[in-house]
């Protein structure tokens, strides 16, 4: 068995090669709109912050996401029959100079769970910076999900600290934007994920 | 559709979040016990970029602009495996660096060393079949940084892979051998010893092009293994 690459901190210079901005030379980008034209399911936005141990915007982050589609499938490439079939499941984003980041893409739908019962609709999310040796990973869940209090990874944490892993419902203008900010450290630290 | 397992025990190779001498991770790294939780689906599954995410040229470093960058032109190149030492094919590959005299593209990089007008710094691939993967670029210069008095990083190349699942997600960072920095650096030194090693590339005179570049070889080991029957119990 061959051991595996340590990770490394992903530093303060990813920018120009991994986040589209100045000097990004890629012509198929890697970003943080995922919304297709096929995408069904509801429209929204995931806006949030990323803030240190003392609530100092972090602004050099950069946070991935993983979702399934409105339906509940994840993308598959060998699938092109498959509805949502252009949607990746995949968004990418730095953070700016008040440690601000934002997502559009669909609602996801509910995924079957580690005993085959459902989980709750969630977007995996993986935290890169610098400062930190490995990425961090968390989920994003949503405030206005009935399926949150039966959700068995939700269940695992703590209930004073739950709170952290569920996005914020707030209309603003035609679609609902769901406020989801990381503490990386300190008081109301948001849960991360041993996986 | 392939079915790995990721055994937690492999993230020992990895340094945890906090790297005290690492004085950026101070204020950044996590503190709380981290949630242990089951692999779902959603850890399971992964994004796929395949070959219609790169374009041709996109891992030739030199060749971005209308002149060539200044430097010493070196090919890195490698195999992408999983833990059971399986290519890891069609997945994407992307690579960052300063230049040859130790200086980012990155506005906020206000190092005192030129900015080469013929060098980004940015390059993307996609491994083959047999997992391999080549790109051709310049050696980058080390540099000073703030961490500590007169620290500066040995020179490095950041990798960022996929794999198979958002489980073998990994970014990265090459070292070259013999670079007397190394021991110096506690970003290197953040990660367990047992494993540090796998960090640093290995000079390779045969993949060497006379007259055209020297070569070096860095092998990325993905976390992922076959299920064995135990496994499943």
């Amino acid at each position: 068995m061959a051991g595996i690459t340590p990770s490394q901190t992903v530093g303060p210079f990813f920018a120009p090669a991994l986040t589209p901005g100045k000097d990004y030379p890629w012509h198929q980008p890697i970003a943080n709109d995922l919304i297709t034209p096929d995408a069904s399911g509801q429209r929204i936005r995931i806006e949030g912050c990323v803030l240190d141990c003392d609530g100092a915007p972090v602004n050099d982050a950069m946070i991935e996401i993983w979702q399934a589609d409105a339906s509940g499938g994840y993308a598959h490439p060998a699938d092109s029959q498959r509805p949502n079939a252009k949607f990746t499941g995949f968004g990418r984003a730095g953070t700016d100079a008040e440690g601000r980041f934002s997502f559009s893409t669909v609602k996801p739908g509910a995924v079957a769970g580690p005993d085959g019962k459902p989980q709750a609709p969630h977007i995996l999310v993986a935290v890169f910076a610098r400062g930190l040796p490995r990425h961090a990973y968390t989920r994003i869940y949503f405030s206005d999900e009935a399926g949150n209090s039966a959700d068995p990874i939700l269940a695992l944490v703590p209930p004073d600290r739950r709170g952290t892993l569920i996005a914020q419902r707030e209309e603003k203008n035609d679609s609902p934007a769901y406020v989801f900010d990381i503490r990386l450290q300190g008081e109301n630290e948001t849960v991360f994920f041993d996986v | 559709m392939m079915t790995l397992v990721y055994p937690r025990e492999s993230l020992s190779a990895f340094s945890g979040h906090l790297a005290p001498q690492y004085q950026s991770s101070r204020k950044r790294a996590p503190q709380k016990p981290l949630i242990i939780m089951p692999h779902t689906l959603s850890e399971l599954t992964g994004p796929v970029y395949g070959h219609e995410t790169v374009q041709p040229g996109d891992a030739d470093l030199t060749r971005q602009h209308t002149g060539e960058p200044l430097g010493e032109r070196i090919i890195v190149y490698g195999h992408v495996l999983d833990e059971d030492a399986r290519p890891v094919p069609n997945t994407l590959v992307e690579l960052w660096q300063c230049n040859a005299a130790g200086r980012y593209v990155h506005v906020v990089d206000q190092h005192e060393a030129p900015l080469d007008p013929n060098f980004t710094g940015a390059g993307r691939t996609v491994t083959d079949a047999e997992g391999r993967y080549q790109f051709l670029t310049i050696k980058p210069g080390a540099y000073p940084w703030g961490n500590h008095d007169n620290a500066w990083r040995p020179a490095h190349i950041h990798f960022s892979l996929f794999g198979h699942s958002f489980l073998s997600r990994l970014v990265t960072q090459m070292y070259f051998p013999n670079d007397p920095l190394i021991p110096y650096d506690p970003i290197y030194d953040s990660v367990p010893k047992e494993s540090r090693q796998r960090l640093i590339s290995s000079f390779d005179m045969d993949a060497t092009v006379p007259n055209w570049a020297l070569a070096y070889r860095f092998d990325i080991v993905l976390r992922g293994r076959q299920q064995t029957p135990m496994d499943s119990h």
